[in-house]
């Protein structure tokens, strides 16, 4: 399944940071989903702002217009409001992107475990990414990262507990 | 040495300073002259020689006496000098410093240098000879106790030439202006001839057809205004501006009804009031004023500054919303646009379509795509 792209994608003044405030909100939204779309699609969980600019999402080859490092960064900055973007230093080169907040995460994570009636029962993380059973499941395949970040998420919620084991952690739902 | 007389070191009439050096001892042929070190001075007329510490003490010779003149180099332990040969002291030499000399040349040795262009300096003056074009009227004497004439030097002399410089200023600015003068008459009769065309057009309305009234009046605006409001007619202030507005009223509604598409730059107003009125004038700062007025004057014409501080009139009728609505018709139709290219549509100025594009896109209906390629202007899809 190829990544389909938004019809901004191909409007010029989409490259271009708007300075009417209005026009500028509904860009930048545009921008957002854009960026997070294409990232759930490929699987990407870090970004680089250099890097990004020559990747096909900021870089348009088909109409010669590609968004500049300040208004990429600007775009990031607009993620991590949102709550879906992390830095990863202080200047603002690096990040992760979170295409589900951790909290969504561990919803998606908790209905699964309770659908399947295993609420106090205890599972490795390698087992909830990369175990048979959640085969086909959204969760199945993320980073420990990020899964780390959900079942905290679940944690302070009171739905989940992270527990040391012998190899690693694992983690109880209640 | 003898040849030399006191002199008071003033100039005389027509005789100008050439050059002076510091640092110059006199020598009596070879011997050294019983004179301190001072400073040499060369005019058109003489050779002077004054005491470095008592000016008092000041000694010329007239260039006429002037046989020729040699250089010496300088060696070790001694300033280079220039040797001049001198006539016999004619009879009725002033007294000098020297009564008798054996020798028929003197010396001056440069102690502080610039021997070079000082004799540079007196070739260029024995060969112009400038001496014999204006004799000094006076020989001058030290003494000068039975001196009883007016002489042009002092105050009296710096008075009298500024006198004659102001007279010879006079004269050439009255010659400049009679020229102008005159074109002013002329002009005056410019004015009484368009006026008189203007009145017969008003008296025969029935007999012209309306096209050529339009020609007419179109060659009279070109020509000029037939009566200019200026300050002389209308005086200063407020009054004046009030006028000038509503001329300017006249004067611009049929350009910004017409191919002006209801807005000029206030730039190209400036110019075609002042091309129309010919003479008289008008300053930036009064067409400013005078624009300000349309509005307390309810004058269908409207002042307006834009946001970068460009400054138009327009016809109040002229509304912003519709302005908007044709800027993103135009961008509409053509997909996208920039602002030359609106320039070129609408055949308003690049400045102006600019100014349009970005009330546009203020007021949220266009976007801009701004590349490499230049800024271009959207309608915004957003």
């Amino acid at each position: 399944m190829s990544f389909e792209w938004p019809w901004q994608y191909n409007f010029p003044p989409f490259f271009t940071l708007q300075p009417n405030v209005d026009t500028r909100q509904k860009q930048l939204a545009a921008w957002c989903s854009l960026a997070l779309a294409y990232c759930r699609h490929h699987k990407l969980y870090t970004l680089d702002v250099m890097e990004s600019q020559e990747s096909p999402v900021f870089n348009n080859k088909k109409i010669e217009r590609k968004l500049s490092t300040e208004s990429i960064q600007v775009v990031f900055e607009e993620l991590r409001k949102k709550g879906n973007l992390d830095w990863l230093d202080k200047n603002k080169s690096r990040c992760l992107v979170m295409w589900r907040r951790p909290e969504e995460w561990g919803k998606l994570i908790y209905q699964w475990v309770s659908k399947f009636g295993m609420i106090n029962s205890v599972f490795t993380l390698y087992e909830l990414t990369n175990g048979d059973d959640t085969e086909g499941e959204e969760f199945h395949g993320l980073e420990e990262w990020m899964l780390l970040r959900s079942l905290q998420a679940l944690q302070t919620e009171g739905k989940a507990e992270i527990i040391s084991m012998d190899d690693g952690k694992g983690v109880k739902f209640f | 040495m003898d040849r030399f007389a006191w002199t008071n070191g003033l100039l005389e009439m027509n005789e100008t300073l050439v050059i002076q050096q510091r640092g110059v001892k006199l020598y009596d042929g070879d011997d050294k002259a019983k004179l301190d070190v001072g400073a040499a001075l060369l005019t058109t007329h003489r050779l002077i020689w004054r005491d470095l510490k008592n000016h008092e003490c000041c000694i010329a010779v007239s260039l006429s006496q002037i046989i020729y003149f040699e250089e010496q180099a300088a060696g070790i332990g001694k300033s280079a000098k220039i040797v001049i040969h001198l006539y016999p002291v004619p009879s009725n030499k002033e007294p000098g410093p020297y009564q008798h000399s054996k020798f028929s040349y003197i010396k001056l040795s440069f102690k502080e240098h610039g021997q070079i262009e000082f004799f540079r300096r007196l070739t260029e003056e024995m060969t112009q000879k400038r001496w014999e074009k204006t004799v000094p009227q006076t020989v001058s004497t030290a003494t000068g106790s039975q001196t009883g004439k007016t002489r042009a030097v002092g105050i009296v002399g710096i008075e009298r030439k500024i006198e004659q410089k102001r007279k010879e200023t006079d004269k050439n600015i009255s010659e400049a202006f009679e020229d102008l003068s005159q074109l002013m008459v002329k002009a005056k009769e410019m004015v009484e001839l368009s006026r008189s065309i203007a009145n017969k057009i008003k008296d025969k309305q029935g007999d012209i057809t309306e096209d050529e009234t339009i020609r007419f009046k179109s060659y009279l605006l070109s020509m000029g205004i037939a009566n200019p409001v200026t300050r002389e007619t209308h005086g200063s202030g407020t009054h004046y501006h009030m006028q000038l507005a509503n001329q300017l009223g006249d004067m611009l509604l049929a350009p910004l009804e017409g191919e002006r598409g209801g807005m000029m730059a206030l730039t190209e107003v400036y110019c075609l009031v002042n091309r129309a009125r010919g003479m008289e004038l008008l300053s930036p700062e009064d067409l400013v004023n005078a624009c300000k007025m349309f509005e307390s004057m309810k004058l269908p014409l409207r002042l307006r500054v834009f946001d970068s501080g460009v400054m138009v009139v327009q016809l109040q009728s002229h509304s912003e919303e519709e302005m908007i609505a044709s800027a993103l018709d135009n961008v509409t139709d053509k997909g996208s646009l920039t602002s030359e290219e609106f320039a070129k549509l609408l055949g308003l100025s690049v400045l102006l379509s600019k100014e349009r594009l970005l009330l546009a896109e203020k007021m949220g209906h266009l976007c801009r795509d701004d590349s490499v390629e230049g800024l271009r202007f959207y309608p915004n899809l957003f």
